[in-house]
């Protein structure tokens, strides 16, 4: 089935039995005392995994969940009631529940008039929705990635696959009486392996996918890279030796490493900590906070990406912003709420991880922009330190401004050259401080295969992350050879 | 019970009951059905003022069947019977598209208890607390943060949150049990502010029983010192030295260290305890126990995630690996009796987890393991996910206090600690008598004879 023909504006009307005169009650419940704002969320979410391991596809899995959320914001203050019920009785309640953290009456308020539909962007019409493809398609293609693993060298001694696919519909209805809706489809492949000799076993891993149809993974056989890429770092960690302890230079390959900006500035940038004084970034708007050859931007509009979304979870059109221009700090990331109460601009980054949550600002796609250094140019201008080629996870501490970020691939960078891989470490810095250490941007900016998932305040968003070969002068890299 | 009669209007029971009959009536060979009712409220407040206010209601189904020895496991909030009828139906079609697995299969019929055990989950009092009670508790712990110090001049806010579930399973070989439970925690997160630097902490308190939780009062004040004493924070050359984990980051290590132990884990050769059942893996003054039948506590279940019954085990005996943690699945494969560890969203395939995990106390004050380090780091929190259970090696961020001549000197902040956990858990030097069970994993404080810093 092709996402149009799911009208996301009718889904749940038909669904649930509902009309826009529902919405207009419910939401005059929700506004009945004096408040800034009012909305109406409803999430139908359809997800299937499919795994393998030990050469079978042994679990497979799938859930249907539905809610509606009703949310009334007050000044600083939000109230937030939802149900997995989808009826009018349920949603007043909910609405009631909402309103109680507005505790003045309303003077004189125009009854809501809901029917003026949001222009959204249109990043992911697919003709076949992945979660449609028949899981047998699914199962075939699993035992072929683990075949073609075990094929790449003998030392390959287990290999787990998955295959998840989803689509999600949402609606949000607001107090201004504007409508937005999405159909939004998501998939992704993960390729694990165990390479083991002479009792020493590593694991290497590859994931991808997107926005995209499951043709994606056929098309000339990518799938086919994702199980290269993991094996080849499975094997490559068989040799890797001690990572080394301190301060140090580091050169980041392109891609995945993108990671450091979503935690060094990405974060510090969302709108909630900055408005709250709670980040090592508030009030530096203007400031220098990184080196001229850094340029990071968000943008939730580039089509087929995993952290793109035609509108944000607040109904509101997603869009690119400009974070760090040559080295100054230009933007912060918004959602409804502290856009009005820092009187700044909508950026299309209220984001939720379903309806049982509330709306926070949160990243989409975060990358740098590309430089004019060669990649091969960096590496050859450190003396001694470590290349970087791929991570794992990553987290920050807002307020005091420090970051980590774990390499799960990495090299030690003798006179210019790659020398011999080393163990996975944990990098740690500062997100102000480390951005005015990079001397050197490539001009191989690329986007990661799409594997990235965001938490924070307990909620789950995909998001993406790009970055370009650079160098870093000095940052923290916590190996054991001290 | 009918088919055509609307499950929705059931009790939970009823609802799991006729899901589990359409599931064998469609072709199931086999079959468990889980239902999950739950209520909560959840309130915030923010220098002073309310912040936010969240409450919810859910009710959802979940199924996992077999079709000989194949399976596969699906949730579903849509409870109308229709859509319940296609729900099992595509179950059931995604379970014959599924590889046949000798290992599958419900656990063996004499793992279901024959007596579910009362382990007083549930406030019966209190149930979920209202948005009032929510804000007060809230409110006072945060005001108790804000007046501990000047510093403390900023805040994140404080967050009450009650709620109160109804789990129900029911399988196709006679099994049927349901338990209530309730949990209520506190947490707030003031921010101390002095010469430029800025530091954020927290603290908490979680229970299932409304009078078990610590007074707002103390867990604001906590939170308060523990901001502040982090201000003018530094960062340290790169060396080698002891390290002490406070019992907070202390039981992160434990949680590692257990990962490592579960039965996905181990069958996958993901673990670095893979075939070291019976040998020596940790100091001898380590004794490691995972109990999910104490009476009250955050982790306990009255029966695991598949119906096996909830026992006490010790994983570790003085020093030795005595157990794993295992499903009725992994234990299968590894030739091994399941521990009754089986963990499961209502959706998903079981797989094994700790319930209640502690490490036994040891003899001295936490006091007394600090005054016995000439120089090296308390770690007081932990930042990132540098840990590879396929090979133990470790590499976290960390931030906490310098020790001279047995003395906290200063706070430290931007360093890692490395290592390897096969290690570490070998050179556990002290083990604190300071246990106390704040969440599911509770460890007392515990010292490492060295580490690698990274630092300056």
């Amino acid at each position: 089935m092709a996402n149009e023909l799911i009208q996301p504006d009718k889904f749940f009307l038909t669904r649930f039995g509902l009309n826009e005169r529902a919405f207009e009650r419910v939401l005059d419940t929700a506004l009945e005392r004096r408040a800034d704002y009012a909305d109406i969320y409803f999430e139908w979410r359809s997800n299937e995994s499919i795994n393998l391991e030990d050469s079978m596809v042994n679990r497979t899995a799938k859930s249907v969940s539905q809610g509606c959320g009703v949310r009334v914001c007050a000044e600083e203050r939000t109230g937030y009631a939802y149900t997995d019920e989808i009826t009018v009785d349920r949603m007043r309640l909910a609405a009631q529940t909402a309103r109680t953290i507005a505790d003045r009456a309303a003077g004189g308020r125009e009854p809501v008039a809901v029917g003026q539909s949001v222009a959204r962007h249109d990043l992911y019409a697919l003709a076949t929705l992945p979660l449609e493809v028949p899981a047998v398609q699914k199962v075939s293609l699993l035992e072929q990635i683990d075949r073609a693993a075990r094929a790449y060298d003998p030392r390959i001694k287990n290999v787990m696959a998955s295959v998840m696919t989803e689509t999600k519909v949402v609606l949000i209805a607001a107090g201004d009486g504007k409508l937005a809706a999405d159909v939004q489809p998501l998939c992704r492949l993960n390729v694990s392996v165990i390479a083991e000799e002479n009792g020493n076993r590593q694991m290497g891993f590859f994931g991808g996918g997107g926005r995209l149809e499951y043709d994606y993974f056929l098309a000339g056989e990518r799938w086919r890279e994702f199980v290269r890429e993991a094996a080849r770092q499975a094997v490559v960690n068989l040799e890797a030796v001690a990572a080394p302890a301190g301060e140090m230079v580091v050169v980041l390959g392109p891609g995945w490493p993108g990671i450091l900006l979503h935690e060094a500035v990405g974060h510090g940038l969302e709108g909630d900590f900055n408005r709250k004084g709670a980040s090592a970034f508030s009030g530096r708007i203007g400031e220098q906070v990184a080196s001229p050859l850094c340029t990071v931007i968000d943008d939730g509009t580039l089509p087929n990406r995993r952290g793109s979304l035609n509108v944000d979870d607040e109904g509101t059109p997603t869009s690119r912003t400009v974070l760090i221009e040559r080295g100054i700090l230009r933007g912060y990331l918004q959602d409804r709420l502290n856009a009005r109460l820092m009187k700044l601009p909508l950026t299309g980054n209220g984001r939720r991880e379903s309806f049982a949550h509330m709306p926070m600002p949160r990243m989409t796609n975060t990358f740098m922009l590309a430089g004019d250094s060669a990649p091969e140019e960096i590496i050859r201008s450190v003396k001694r330190g470590i290349y970087a080629a791929s991570f794992g996870g990553g987290q920050v501490d807002i307020t005091s401004g420090k970051f980590v970020f774990s390499a799960n691939e990495a090299y030690l960078i003798e006179d210019g050259q790659l020398t011999r891989p080393i163990k996975g470490a944990t990098l740690i810095g500062n997100g102000p401080q480390v951005l005015r250490r990079v001397s050197m941007v490539g001009s191989d900016l690329k986007l990661d295969a799409g594997i990235g998932t965001c938490g924070k305040d307990g909620q789950s968003v995909p998001v993406g992350v790009g970055l370009p070969t650079i160098r870093i002068d000095a940052i923290t890299v916590g190996g054991t050879h001290a | 019970m009918k088919s055509g009669q609307a499950p929705t209007s059931h009790t939970d029971l009823e609802l799991a009951q006729w899901a589990l009959e359409r599931a064998r009536a469609r072709g199931a060979s086999a079959a468990e059905v889980l239902t999950l009712t739950a209520e909560a409220l959840s309130a915030g407040v923010r220098l002073g003022e309310v912040e936010k206010l969240k409450s919810s209601r859910e009710r959802r189904i979940g199924l996992r069947v077999f079709t000989g020895s194949s399976s596969a496991c699906a949730s579903t909030a849509e409870l109308s019977s229709d859509g319940l009828e296609r729900f099992i139906e595509e179950t059931i079609a995604l379970a014959r598209v599924t590889a046949r697995d000798p290992w599958s299969g419900l656990p063996a019929p004499e793992l279901h208890p024959r007596e579910v055990p009362e382990l007083n989950l549930e406030d019966t009092t209190h149930r979920v607390i209202g948005a009032e009670g929510a804000l007060d508790m809230a409110r006072r712990a945060e005001q108790a943060a804000l007046s501990s110090d000047p510093s403390i001049t900023n805040s994140e806010g404080a967050e009450f949150s009650s709620g109160w579930h109804r789990l129900t399973f029911v399988n196709s070989q006679g099994f049927s049990a349901a338990y209530n439970a309730t949990s209520y925690s506190l947490v707030v997160t003031p921010i101390a502010q002095a010469g430029g630097s800025m530091q954020r902490d927290y603290w908490y308190s979680a229970a299932r029983r409304y009078e078990l939780l610590k007074a707002p009062e103390e867990v604001g004040l906590i939170a308060g010192r523990r901001a502040r004493r982090r201000l003018g924070a530094r960062k340290i050359p790169t060396r080698r030295a002891p390290i002490i984990f406070d019992s907070e980051t202390a039981g992160s290590l434990l949680g590692a260290v257990t990962a490592a132990a579960c039965g996905h884990a181990l069958y996958t050769g993901a673990s670095f305890l893979k075939d070291r059942l019976g040998t020596r893996i940790a100091a001898p003054s380590v004794d490691l126990i995972d109990d999910p039948t104490i009476v009250g506590a955050l982790g306990s279940k009255p029966f695991d995630g598949e119906g096996a019954a909830s026992r006490r085990k010790t994983l570790i005996a003085q020093g030795e690996l005595k157990s794993y943690l295992l499903d009725s699945y992994s234990a299968r494969k590894l030739g091994l009796a399941s521990t009754g560890n089986a963990s499961r969203g209502i959706g998903s395939p079981p797989s094994a987890a700790p319930t209640n995990l502690y490490l036994e106390p040891g003899p001295q004050s936490p006091e007394e393991i600090i005054r016995s380090v000439k120089s090296g780091l308390l770690v007081t929190e932990m930042i990132g996910f540098g840990i590879n259970l396929v090979t133990g090696d470790y590499s976290r961020g960390a931030a906490g206090f310098w020790i001279e001549d047995g003395e906290l000197a200063y706070p430290v902040e931007e360093i890692t600690i490395a290592g390897n956990l096969a290690q570490m858990m070998r050179d556990v030097e002290m083990i604190g008598n300071d246990l106390e069970w704040r969440s599911s994993v509770a460890s007392p404080t515990i010292k490492i004879a060295e580490m690698t810093i990274a630092g300056a």
